[in-house]
């Protein structure tokens, strides 16, 4: 017992000049990075809010645009647009995405599976456009007109690489002694992947959903020949739809000082909106409303 | 109540490499068998046969005939009906982390379409109780999750899932291996009293464990059972000079 009062009297000698400076240094870099990454963000947003902040009003976020040369209108009907397409893009996307996942970890140790798992990776990096062109050819072409659908299928094409590989990888960090505990109680194998396995990892693939969607959201590309846009209100899947992305892309060519305006607003509220998004569903899910029926 | 285990010319293979060659044991209802031996020699694929838990793992498969009271355990009955009947422990503890004490306790019965509230109530007290776990959780059964036990807690934590589904044998693998000496004692007392109402069959590389709780105990070398008997002769006077070397530390 004496010997254990010494030892706390016992001062450990001065760290040397060098190990102190490394210290600092290496301190000062991390915070620097910290403020790299950071900076361009703050940047980008302040700048937009700096632009676009002004032009927001009642009108903007209610009305349609008003033809060249009158002053006014809004962005109302690319706002719902967008909207309608996204849902419909999340409605096939998320549903194949997860499904593709799940089938990545939990089945697909095999040719097929490293088959999927490789378009996948090779769909993350087509250039969006060519994945608007697939979407022409494969519902404008057959329909005969420009259409929501048309976008959503583009959008959802989108989607589905990052989010069955966020799903693949979320379902394999479980550890497998979860799924054992399962199995081992008579949990048939499909039930014990939706209830259990799915279940453990829904926070990360709702990281991956969200990331997915807030990269669709802002996708303009896929949507030229597909939504295409509209001036009007419109609500049905089927008719050209305006979007805002198409909007802001349309304003900001044009040689109109008010539409330069616009398109600065109407940047700011896409960003405004995704992040209301992303934080809804996020909110949604901590509180546990999405964690099935069980 | 517990019942018997046949266990006739069982062989286990991963892949192409064979774990376990013709192993035959009777295993005697609402008592405790201890399965032991060097570590890679087969005790966890032996009992991981018993309730068809191997066929799991890619590649692997099993022959044999294995006998749980009545029933056929590779024949003619389904490996999830199998496994309702003979719960198992894993050596370490794995409750579900997201969810409750509470539906940690009832998955087993919710998953499988239990829908009755009132008596999933009365089965998660009764198998917590059981698992000498309900005193110390009953006051945060819904609001702590699992998870949040220490490791002796989550390891009776799953031994009352285990028991919620009504099995008639637990099988538990190395189930103190993970725990501290008090947690651990804790354990063996349970086993003491489940051996009442379930057949245990226990893997331990802990020798003073198997003849603490055990009546009978197997000996595995390399895939094969080398002895097997009442926990006492293997003890004091085994037949087999593998078995007293291994016993004696001269090996493992
Ligand atoms: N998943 C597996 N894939 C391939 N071989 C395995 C696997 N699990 C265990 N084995 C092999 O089977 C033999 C028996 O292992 P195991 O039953 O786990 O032994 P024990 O539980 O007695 O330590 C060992 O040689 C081990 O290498
Ligand atoms: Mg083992």
């Amino acid at each position: 017992m004496a010997n254990l009062e010494t030892t706390a009297d016992i001062s450990l000698p001065q760290l040397s000049l060098y190990r102190r400076g490394t210290n600092v240094l290496v301190t000062l870099m991390a915070a620097s990075a910290v403020i790299l990454v950071l900076l361009p963000l703050g940047a980008v947003f302040g700048y937009l809010i700096y632009k676009g902040i002004g032009s927001i009003n009642l009108a903007f976020l209610t009305q349609t645009p008003k033809p060249v040369g009158e002053a006014g209108g809004g962005m109302a009907n690319a706002i719902a647009g967008s909207a309608l397409i996204l849902l419909i893009a999340s409605c096939i996307g998320v549903p194949v995405g997860i499904g593709g996942g799940i089938y990545l970890a939990e089945y697909g140790r095999n040719r097929f599976g490293n088959l999927i798992r490789f378009t996948a990776d090779v769909l993350n990096g087509v250039p969006s456009i060519i994945v608007g062109i697939v979407a022409y050819g494969l519902v404008v072409l057959t329909q005969g007109h420009f259409s929501a659908l048309a976008g959503g299928v583009a959008l959802a094409i989108m989607m589905v690489p990052t989010i069955t590989r966020a799903t693949e990888e979320m379902l394999l960090l479980v550890p497998n002694t979860v799924r054992e505990a399962a199995l081992g109680l008579g949990v048939s194998r499909w039930r014990t992947t939706l209830s259990i396995t799915l279940r453990t990892a829904t926070s990360g693939i709702i990281t991956g959903v969200m990331l997915a969607f807030a990269r669709a959201a802002g996708e303009t590309a896929p949507l030229l020949f597909t939504a295409f846009g509209n001036q009007y209100w419109n609500w049905n899947t089927s008719q050209p739809t305006a979007a805002l992305p198409l909007q802001i892309f349309t304003y900001a060519i044009s040689p109109f000082d008010e539409w330069h305006r616009q398109a600065w607003a109407g940047a700011l509220i896409l960003i405004v909106l995704i992040v209301l998004a992303v934080s809804a569903v996020r909110v949604a899910a901590s509180r546990g409303m999405l964690k099935g029926a069980n | 109540m517990g019942v018997s285990i046949q266990v006739d010319k069982l062989n286990a293979w991963f892949g192409k490499t064979q774990a376990l060659y013709d192993i035959d044991m009777k295993v005697e209802a609402n008592h405790a068998t201890a399965v032991i031996g060097p570590s890679g020699c087969g005790k966890s694929t032996f009992v991981r046969c018993l309730n068809r838990m191997h066929e799991t793992i890619p590649e692997a498969r099993a022959t044999g005939r294995v006998r749980i009271g009545e029933l056929d355990v590779y024949n003619g009955t389904s490996a999830t009906q199998i496994r309702r009947r003979i719960g198992m422990v894993f050596q370490k503890p794995n409750p579900f982390p997201t969810m409750s004490i509470y539906d940690n306790v009832a998955a087993g019965l919710k998953l499988n379409g239990f829908r009755d509230r009132h008596r999933l109530d009365e089965i998660v007290e009764r198998s917590l109780q059981l698992s000498a776990l309900w005193d110390e959780v009953k006051d945060f059964l819904k609001k702590k999750s699992g998870a949040s036990l220490s490791g002796g807690q989550q390891q009776r934590l799953c031994i009352a899932r285990a028991l919620a589904v009504q099995p008639q044998v637990l099988l538990m693998d190395e189930p103190c291996s993970a725990l501290d000496p008090i947690s651990t004692g804790k354990i063996e007392e349970l086993i003491f009293q489940l051996k009442e109402s379930f057949t245990i069959v226990i893997v331990t590389h802990n020798m003073q464990q198997a003849s603490r709780v055990a009546e009978f105990t197997g000996f595995f070398l390399l895939g094969k059972l080398i002895e097997f008997d009442k926990t006492e002769k293997i003890f004091t006077n085994p037949s087999d000079k593998r078995t007293e070397d291994y016993i004696t530390g001269r090996f493992g």
